[in-house]
């Protein structure tokens, strides 16, 4: 996901860099790094000017300032005296940009990770009026159907979900 | 394009106030009102204006899109703490959360090309500088079915405006597009099931479901309406046509209704005087009371950072 335009500067530069934006957690979800989230766009260095492209999940996320606050901070304290996050929003984030590892991650900490979107259909979006058949399996006790309690949880990316076997509620980061 | 200028800090846990300060930045004082995301960084909102089009129509039709997101989102708002359950509390509040998203990029386009910002359009405009569809402003008086009516209808008419937007010419109503479609979806999909569950409910939740139907009715006849910026711009590739969008929002509609067994109102179309309605900065009274809540602090502290 992450791209690297080098410059001049010395590929060490660039490889820290890249290692240290890859490492920042996201604020909402500590379990994952923005590298598994699949936000960053790009990280170029130019001298000690690095220059970060990141992307929100969703328009309104209010975690974007804090990811850009602390890519800012992470990237000082490597050394790097100017920096600069920029947002892009096109093209749109996919929860199919969460790394295979990001998933793994997801599901030990309690949130069942997300399907697959795939190609956007052709045509008008059909309605939905009824929840699709399950495929959120427990991320606690691993029962393979579980239902939907609400499409809205405590973040914009997660729906809520119960488990009728363990009768755990749980979150499910939900397919954007 | 502004540079951030990070020192590297050293840590002092006895000073609280320099904690809480670590990572928002000393060096970035900003509106207390916003946080600057887009204004900062946004690298698409400088994007150039497309060729043959005047960039006042191109940023009164930000405007319009934007504004129908921000006061839409501000009514919403109003349900947190107020819904049936706690569910719908935080269902209200993330749609009110994503209006509020795609509504800051689109005042920020309209401010690049204005040479104004982003929080200044929100915040210190009159209700008649407002572009925002009637339907947008209105209360719902915290009625629950009144609320799943408007959002049915507002979340229809909008996500097919939106969808045909992926293709604009304009990059940033097209980037706005792109995420907006997906967040739509979910919103449009959540009304639908709730005024299932009310009209093909109780005896009193139908009748409730119904005359909240009924109430909002007369307000959808202005989603049609093509100003004349947007004429302008349809040719351009920038805008479409609302009044295209009207087959497809009939059809959900009707086959929500339907479902829903209520029935689909036959009421004539309010909000527009003379021919001219909220495109043209005509509101209604309700709008001037949504503007003095979300105004009223910005304008007591004009300027203000944090």
């Amino acid at each position: 996901m992450v791209t690297l335009v080098s410059g001049e500067p010395g590929q060490d530069d660039v490889i820290r860099a890249r290692a240290a934006v890859a490492a920042v957690v996201d604020p909402e979800m500590p379990m994952l790094t923005l590298d598994d989230l699949g936000v960053i766009r790009s990280v170029d260095v130019d001298g000690d000017a690095v220059t970060v492209t990141i992307t929100p999940t969703y328009s309104g996320c209010p975690a974007i300032e804090e990811m850009r606050a602390d890519v800012r901070t992470t990237l000082a304290r490597a050394g790097f005296g100017r920096v600069e996050v920029r947002t892009v929003f096109s093209p749109p984030w996919s929860t199919d940009w969460i790394s295979d590892d990001g998933r793994h991650k997801l599901a030990e900490a309690g949130i069942a990770p997300p399907g697959r979107v795939g190609a956007a259909p052709t045509g008008p979006i059909p309605l939905t009026l009824v929840a699709p058949p399950s495929a959120v399996r427990c991320p606690q006790c691993g029962a393979s159907s579980t239902e939907e309690l609400s499409r809205f949880g405590p973040t914009a990316c997660t729906a809520l979900r119960r488990c009728p076997s363990c009768r755990e509620p749980f979150e499910h980061m939900k397919e954007i | 394009m502004n540079v951030h200028h990070t020192e590297v800090e050293e840590h002092d846990a006895t000073n609280a106030y320099q904690s809480l300060s670590e990572t928002t930045g000393h060096d970035d004082p900003r509106w207390a009102f916003g946080t600057g995301i887009v204004t900062d960084a946004g690298a698409e909102i400088t994007s150039p204006v497309p060729d043959g089009v005047d960039p006042a129509d191109l940023a009164a039709y930000c405007l319009m899109l934007g504004d129908d997101a921000l006061i839409y989102s501000h009514r919403l708002s109003e349900w947190v703490s107020n819904a049936p359950e706690l569910e719908e509390d935080v269902a209200l509040a993330n749609t009110a959360l994503d209006l509020l998203g795609q509504a800051r990029v689109l005042l920020a386009r309209a401010a690049h090309l204005t040479e104004g910002d982003e929080d200044s359009l929100a915040y210190l405009r009159t209700d008649a500088q407002f572009r925002n569809v009637g339907l947008a402003e209105l209360s719902d008086d915290l009625d629950f079915a009144r609320a799943i009516a408007r959002l049915l209808i507002f979340s229809s008419w909008r996500l097919a405006l939106l969808h045909r937007l992926l293709g604009s010419t304009d990059p940033v109503i097209a980037a706005v597009a792109g995420k907006g479609v997906k967040e739509v979806t979910y919103h449009r999909d959540y009304a639908a099931r709730w005024m299932l569950r009310l009209g093909d409910g109780t005896d009193e939740s139908h009748r409730r479901m119904q005359a909240a139907l009924d109430g909002v009715w007369p307000y959808i006849g202005e989603l049609f309406r093509t100003s004349d910026e947007e004429r302008r711009l349809i040719d351009a590739g920038v805008a479409v046509d609302p009044a295209e969008t009207r087959g497809e929002v009939d059809a959900v509609l009707d086959e929500v209704i339907a479902r829903a067994t209520l029935t689909r109102p036959d009421k004539p179309f309010i909000g527009t005087i003379g021919g001219r309605g909220g495109r043209q900065g005509v509101h209604t009274e309700h709008l001037g009371h949504a503007l003095a809540e979300m105004q009223s602090l910005a304008r007591q502290h004009p300027g203000a950072t944090w």
